[in-house]
Parts: structure tokens; C-alpha cells; sequence
């Protein structure tokens, strides 16, 4: 995501990133398959069977990356917010409303894959382990945002309520964060860490990356799908619409 | 004087009006003209700041408004349609209040006497929630009287006014336009003003 | 400056005056809540006392959101607040008015509550003392970061429940620093690193929060 932004900026303006985003969704779509089938590869049948968890640890090859990804969709969600309230941009408005879903969308992967991993490995689907927690609460937010954003009508004021409400997330899910690890230490609650998966071999680090890059690309097929929906949504009445419906 | 340059403002899908464009010198006024929904209350909205335009310049005495917010708001009154009246509190105390809120001094005297003047005599006390709709619309206009402003940017102000206090607002809107000032509003009604300029939207 | 600021508090706090039911409503709730849990899970003197801190902060965050959806909706319906917006004192500042009114008006009652809600859960005096110290200091936090939730929900469908779904997950460090606090003082352990970080809190929401509220504020009036 990050090697384009320097386009984004040329192709700010809805008219010109239409077409661009259409021709990027099948190359990503496309890496996202290859990668994601790869990643399953390596995490089904490559890896190693775990010497303590057996063979349930394989569903960290989804738990994890979508873990990674949830958290960073948000920050690109505060980082096109920013953009949107500095510069009063439209495009940026409308990523941040495409990504929302996405990410709220891993956020729930994790956590469902988490409570799937937990059941074998803590003997219960849910247990309040600090990350787990955090995870939730990340949830919750994407879910108000997309809430707020569903609730206002006018889509520059949804726009920029949402950008405002992503930034003022992104300032507090590091005080959320610290604040539930501290409350899990002093409740002293579950204890098998997911950071120390014991002696992680190095196999299983390459899959999970190759999965983590497999949703990323998977991510932006989709976002930018959505953006292109918003857009004709939003641009309905303007020229450029109307010439390419005719065309 | 106010200048307006190529103002744009859209709705949702919607363009209210587009390259609009013109300037209020002073001892003049402009009434705005349109059918309902045509985007009256948005342009004065506009024009107070309470709105960003899509397109389009808003400069007042030749500084564009952004530069010089603190400026042009100390400069304006916008009376908008709702009455801006708590119905708890008195019209004495609302006025009191939202000259409070603007940090600018309250003297109990030149309270009473602007709402004299509106013809609220013996309903100073009373709290607005016992008044009509033209009696808390006359507490509204008492502002007129008591915040000392330069451009008066008034959405309908003649709303459920009687015969009176309609004829009494015209000679207080002239008084002012004499005095110097200038005015900007959106009204369906023949106002009894001397002519000024018209904008249709 | 400080004239508007003085001003909309004391508006503010006429206006409450004259609708006492207001914050009468959102205080006999706090009283509800706590009172109706020990009838949920059973009168345990030992459970009750365990239970204590999280009832009570939970009962307090919930109660300050009941006013909350009040807070700018009555100035946006009659139109006073697009006269605060237009005003040339910065709207930072009369929102800060706003804010302090409404934590005297539905966070103060609470505060003042609080130990004889403890009283009815056994807690000891001493964690009595750290509970409202909590309180004190924490539900300016909720009144500073809930003003926001009222500022972006503001006029909206649904207006109440989106407000709680906004700002709960905020709410969250102020939860678990604030029962925390009292948790550690029944548990024998020094409170002073939990009400440290809430005081960190207060002052962090108190100083930003007027800011984006009005920023909030002028996205909703548009």
C-alpha cells in the first residue's frame, strides 16, 4: 500500500483514481490468490507439526496476519483521516469509509480464529488475555465508526465525523492497549502468551508473512473496489459520470 | 464591504447555487429571493462562516474572511431561523446570556429598553416558554438593538411578526442601513424598506 | 475569553436548575444500577465487597451518559449553538463551559454518592476514601471524552445508543485505572500508580478534548 501513495496524491481528484483503481483490483486480486494459496501451503503441509500445541497451532497462519492487519488497517484509516481534515480532500474521506469494513472485517477473523485456537490450547473459547481483550475493543471501534458513518446522511459531514472519530481513536488505542495490559497483570489471567510461541521456527515465520502479504493485497483488491463503488455513488451527477455511463 | 466571489455550494448531490458572485457596500442591503429549498438559508449560512463553500471567495473590508475571522464575526449579527431562546429562561436573562457568550458587556438598562422597544413591556419576567411564537421572535430582534454589529445577516426575519413590529423591524433594519450599516436578508414577503439590491436563486 | 467560558457555565448550570429532573434522573439511576446488582448475584458479603469497584465505576459511567445525550441537543435544536459558533470567543472555550457544567450537574452528584452506595457493598472506610478520590478524578474524564461522542452523534437517528457504542471503548482506561485504584486498596496494594495514570488521564481529556469537541461541533452544524 505504501508504494503508492506517492500516486494517490497525483490521482486525488475521484475522476482520475476511478480508472487507475480499476486497473489495479486485478493484479491484486490475483497476488492475493497466489499468495494466500502459498501461505496456506507453507501453513498446512510445510510447516512443521508444534512439539506442544500439535497440529491446531496451524490456524496461527490466519490468526496472526489477520491480527497484524486489523491494527494496521486502522492506521492507515487515521492516516487518510488526517489527509482528509488537512487538505478537505474527498478521495480521502472515502477510503477511510472503504476501509472501515475491511478492517473490521480482520478484526473479527482474528477473533474468531483466536477463540478457535483458544478452545484446544486454555480449554475455553474465551479467555480475557490481554491481547484477545485489546482485540475486541479494536472491534468495537471499527464498529462505531462504521455506525457513525452509516447514521449521517450527508456524505461530507460522515466524511469528516468519521476522519475526526478515526483520529481520536488512533490517539487512544495505545492508552486501550496499555491500560488492558496492565489490567491483566494485576488480574493475572491466562498465561500462555501468544508472543512466546515457543521457539518459533523459521518456516513458520516465512508463512505467516507470505499469508500477511496475501491479505494485504487481498485488502487493497477489495478497498479499492469499494472506493470505486463509493465514488460513482458520491459522483453520480457530475460530468465525468455521465460521459464514461454513455461511453 | 462584504465581497463575494464565484460562490459554490453543494448538498449531497445537489448544486444550490453556483458562480455566485456580488458585494455589499455599506447603507445598502440585499434581499435574497428563491423557492423553498433553493439554498436561501444555506448561502447566509455561507456567508456567517457556518458553512464551507465548495468554490468561491468570501472577503470582508478587502481581507479574505478566513484571515480575519475573530474580525468579520465581531463585525456580523446572524440572526438564523431558529429563536436562539431557552424557554427556561426569561427573554431578559436569554439576552443577557447570549451577549455573555459573545463576551461583550450586558447593562440591564439597554436590555430592558431594547425589549421596550419590541414591545415586550411587563414580559421581561416572563419565561419564554408562556410567549407566543411573533413575542419570542421580537426577543430574537431585540438583539438588533443591543449587539452593535455592522452586516446583519437575517433569515426571515418577519416570520410571525403582526402588522406592528413588522413596520417597527423595517424602520429599526432603515435606521441602521443610515447609520452606516448593511443587510442581507431572505424574506417571502413586501418589506416597506427602500429598495435595495435583489438576488434570486 | 474567560467571560464566555464563565458565561456558558453559568447558563449551563441556570438551565439545570430550572429542570431539576434532569440530573435528579441520571443520579437515582446511578442509585438503580448499583442497587439492583447485589439482587443479581446474591447477597455474599465477600462477593459484594469483591464486586464493589467495578459496580460502582461501571453505575457512574453509565449515569453520565444519560446526560451526555443532552448536552448539546437542546442548544442545537433551538439554534443557540450556531450563535456559540459565530461567536468571536473561540467555541473551545464556552464548550469547556459546557462540559464543566455538566460534570457538576451529573459527575459531582455521583462523586458525592458514591460512599453510601460503598457503604451498602462493606466496603472498608479506608477504600471508601480511594473510591470517591477515583471518582473525583475520573469522571471529569468521562464528561471530557463523552462531550465528544455528543458532538459527533449530534442531531443524528439513533442519537443515544451511537453515542454509547462511540464512546464506551473509550471510556475503557478510565475504567480500569479508576475500579482499579479501589481494587488495589482492598487487595492491600498501594493505589497510587492507578490514580497517577487516571490523573495523567484527567489532565490529557481536560486539555484536548474541549478542542476536538468543537471541531466536532462545526463538522455537525455544516
Amino acid at each position: 500500500m505504501s508504494n503508492s501513495v506517492i500516486n494517490w496524491f497525483k490521482y486525488a481528484s475521484p475522476a482520475t483514481f476511478y480508472p487507475l483503481a480499476g486497473r489495479l483490483v486485478p493484479w491484486f486480486s490475483g497476488l492475493a490468490v497466489l499468495l494466500i494459496a502459498w501461505g496456506l501451503w507453507i501453513g498446512l503441509f510445510v510447516a512443521p507439526t508444534d512439539a506442544q500445541q500439535s497440529e491446531g497451532y496451524r490456524i496461527i497462519f490466519v490468526h496472526v496476519p489477520a491480527s497484524w492487519l486489523s491494527m494496521f488497517i486502522y492506521c492507515v484509516m487515521a492516516f487518510w483521516s488526517a489527509l482528509g481534515l488537512a487538505f478537505n480532500t474527498r478521495l480521502s474521506g472515502m477510503l477511510t469509509a472503504a476501509l472501515a469494513p475491511t478492517g473490521a472485517l480482520f478484526a473479527f477473523l482474528s477473533l474468531w480464529t483466536g477463540a478457535l485456537w483458544g478452545k484446544p490450547m486454555w480449554g475455553a473459547w474465551w479467555v480475557w488475555d490481554a491481547r484477545l481483550t485489546s482485540q475486541l475493543i479494536l472491534f468495537f471501534l471499527y464498529l462505531g465508526f462504521i455506525a457513525l458513518q452509516s447514521a449521517i446522511d450527508d456524505p461530507r459531514r460522515a466524511d469528516r465525523a468519521g476522519a475526526l472519530l478515526a483520529l481520536v481513536g488512533v490517539v487512544n488505542i495505545p492508552i486501550i492497549y496499555f491500560s488492558v495490559q496492565w489490567w491483566n497483570t494485576l488480574h493475572q489471567g491466562a498465561s500462555v502468551s501468544l508472543t512466546k510461541a515457543p521457539s518459533m521456527a523459521h518456516i513458520m515465520l516465512e508463512g505467516m508473512l507470505i499469508m500477511a502479504l496475501g491479505f494485504w493485497s487481498y485488502a487493497i483488491a477489495v478497498v479499492l473496489t469499494r472506493v470505486r463503488c463509493i465514488i460513482l455513488e458520491r459522483e453520480l451527477t457530475s460530468e465525468w459520470v455521465k460521459r464514461n455511463a454513455v461511453d | 464591504m462584504l465581497a463575494v466571489a464565484q460562490l459554490t455550494c453543494q448538498r449531497g448531490a445537489r448544486t444550490l447555487f453556483s458562480g455566485l458572485s456580488f458585494t455589499l457596500p455599506e447603507r445598502q442591503w440585499i434581499q435574497i429571493q428563491g423557492a423553498n429549498g433553493a439554498g436561501k438559508t444555506t448561502l447566509l449560512r455561507v456567508l456567517a462562516g457556518l458553512v464551507q463553500p465548495q468554490e468561491g471567495t468570501l472577503t470582508w473590508q478587502g481581507q479574505a474572511v478566513q484571515e480575519c475571522r475573530a474580525e468579520w464575526q465581531r463585525a456580523l449579527l446572524y440572526l438564523g431561523h431558529h429563536a436562539a431562546l431557552k424557554e427556561e429562561l426569561t427573554p431578559l436573562e436569554n439576552l443577557r446570556f447570549s451577549l455573555g457568550l459573545e463576551a461583550m458587556p450586558a447593562d440591564e438598562t439597554v436590555l430592558m429598553k431594547a425589549l421596550d422597544r419590541f414591545g415586550l413591556q411587563e414580559r421581561e419576567h416572563l419565561p419564554v416558554r408562556y410567549l407566543s411564537a411573533g413575542q419570542r421572535r421580537r426577543v430574537l430582534l431585540a438583539r438588533l438593538l443591543i449587539r452593535p454589529a455592522q452586516v446583519w445577516i437575517l433569515d426571515e426575519p418577519y416570520t410571525a411578526l403582526d402588522a406592528h413590529a413588522t413596520q417597527f423591524l423595517s424602520a429599526v433594519i432603515e435606521d441602521h442601513l443610515e447609520q452606516g450599516g448593511s443587510a442581507i436578508l431572505t424574506s417571502h414577503q413586501t418589506l416597506g424598506l427602500r429598495s435595495g439590491m435583489s438576488i434570486a436563486l | 475569553m474567560m467571560m464566555g467560558f464563565w458565561t456558558s457555565m453559568r447558563r449551563d448550570l441556570v438551565l439545570a436548575t430550572r429542570h431539576k429532573s434532569e440530573w435528579l434522573t441520571a443520579l437515582f439511576f446511578f442509585v438503580m444500577v448499583t442497587n439492583l446488582l447485589p439482587l443479581g448475584v446474591g447477597p455474599e458479603v465477600s462477593l459484594l465487597r469483591k464486586i464493589a469497584p467495578g459496580v460502582l465505576w461501571i453505575g457512574a459511567l453509565l449515569s453520565t451518559l444519560l446526560g451526555l445525550q443532552r448536552l448539546f441537543s437542546s442548544d442545537h435544536g433551538d439554534g443557540t449553538l450556531e450563535q456559540m459558533a459565530l461567536s468571536p470567543v473561540p467555541l473551545a472555550w464556552l464548550v469547556a463551559g459546557k462540559m464543566v457544567t455538566h460534570w457538576l450537574v451529573c459527575g459531582l452528584p455521583v462523586v458525592l454518592m458514591a460512599p453510601l452506595l460503598g457503604i451498602q457493598f462493606d466496603l472498608p472506610t479506608r477504600s471508601l476514601g480511594i473510591l470517591v478520590l477515583s471518582l473525583l478524578l475520573g469522571t471529569p474524564i468521562l464528561s471530557a471524552v463523552g462531550a465528544l461522542g455528543a458532538a459527533l452523534t449530534l442531531g443524528l437517528r439513533g442519537g443515544g445508543a451511537l453515542l454509547s457504542l462511540l464512546i464506551l471503548p473509550l471510556y475503557i482506561p478510565a475504567l480500569i485505572f479508576g475500579a482499579g485504584a479501589v481494587e488495589a486498596d482492598l487487595a492491600g496494594i498501594s493505589p497510587q500508580g492507578h490514580l497517577s495514570l487516571l490523573g495523567a488521564l484527567l489532565v490529557l481529556s481536560v486539555f484536548f478534548s474541549p478542542w476536538v469537541t468543537s471541531l466536532a461541533l462545526r463538522i455537525a452544524l455544516e
